[in-house]
């Protein structure tokens, strides 16, 4: 069951001509990242920090390439300014597939600190966003990549515990 | 020789090819004394011209430098492991280090300490790293552009910035110039 959202998100990623990703890891995200990692028509590129991870996307979207970041929600924060003066600011396309911790199933309180802030900075951000929380709300990630590259702008997937099942 | 000496010295060599240059005064120096599509400027964004171009380079065929200060490397120092773990040989990273925080005053960096940016990038794992005096910066980015390698440059120099108009023309613009001077 993992193993087919893995490949399902990434094949979404494929056929929406997404190429370059960049990604910072998380336990959530590990099966996906491992699914890009086997992929010939995408490049991937883990960077040390999200702002840094963006900064790549950028220059990647300035070269003729579909790009996209995986983060976790905590990192969001380190972003900001990125998201606002590069992002927003020079209309760069960029998909946020960002592990939502903090959530319903979550194991480690801490977690939950920034969870309680994720949804309010990106409202404030301006940044489009959608929340997976069944399964089946996957069938929306095509659609999604598709207005994010429509509309040139950073757009936010936030991916819950319950989303992603057991762990 | 200060930053703004070294552009006007280079900019022959900068000429017609890829540029992403660092935030603040850097940018508005190149921007006065060869403006052209090929540049990016950046106007926010501390730290990421490295970044930047590194993404660039990895997804197309044409040489890139990106200008870049020895403060804005220190602000995104996890840059150095990724740049030296993807290896792509069309581009440069030219760090012009005055040792100071130029934009904002010329307050000290530790690159102008204890720190050596040079030595850095040798311990992250980037394989061709020349440092440079100021007078040389010319000759060592041609090189770079010759050898068909990633190098990257740290270029010791004078503290000081010209007096420069601050870039007035749309990040939009800059940045649709630049793709379409990219494709051309
Ligand atoms: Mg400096």
């Amino acid at each position: 069951m993992t193993g087919n959202i893995n490949k399902r998100i990434t094949n979404d990623l494929v056929s929406n001509g997404v190429s370059f990703v960049t990604t910072v890891p998380c336990k959530q995200l590990a099966g996906v990242i491992e699914e890009l990692e086997t992929r010939d028509d995408i490049f991937h590129i883990p960077s040390n920090k999200e702002d840094e991870g963006m900064g790549l996307c950028a220059g990647a979207f300035m070269g003729g390439k579909r790009p996209a970041i995986i983060m976790q929600n905590t990192a969001l924060g380190v972003t900001m300014n990125t998201l606002a003066t590069l992002i927003q600011f020079y209309r760069i396309p960029l998909p946020m597939l960002i592990s939502y911790r903090g959530e319903l199933g979550e194991p480690v309180a801490c977690q939950v600190e920034m969870a309680l802030h994720t949804k309010a900075i990106l409202a404030q951000m301006n940044i489009p966003t959608y929340h997976f929380h069944k399964r089946t709300d996957v069938e929306e990630f095509d659609n999604i990549l598709k207005y994010t590259f429509m509309c040139n702008k950073p757009v936010a997937i936030l991916t819950d515990a319950t989303f992603w099942g057991e762990n | 020789m200060i930053r703004s000496e070294i552009l006007k010295d280079i900019a022959p060599i900068l000429h017609n090819h890829l540029v992403v240059c660092n935030i603040g005064i850097p940018s508005q120096e190149l921007y006065a004394i060869d403006d052209q599509p090929s540049n990016f400027y950046m106007l926010g964004t501390m730290g990421l011209a490295s970044s930047i171009g590194l993404g660039l380079a990895l997804s197309q065929p044409k040489p890139v430098i990106v200008i870049d200060g020895d403060g804005s490397v220190l602000t995104n120092l996890g840059t150095l492991p990724t740049i030296a773990n993807n290896v792509t040989d069309n581009y440069i990273l030219l760090i012009i280090d005055n040792g100071s925080y130029g934009s904002t005053g010329d307050q000290p960096t530790y690159a102008g300490k204890k720190t050596s940016l040079a030595k850095v990038a040798e311990a992250c794992g980037c394989e061709r790293v020349v440092e440079c005096q100021a007078e040389d910066t010319g000759k060592i980015v041609q090189q770079a552009l010759d050898s068909g390698q990633m190098t990257i440059i740290v270029c010791k120099c004078e503290s000081g910035n010209a007096k420069m108009p601050v870039i007035t023309m749309d990040s939009v613009v800059i940045r649709d110039r630049f793709m379409k001077a990219l494709q051309a």
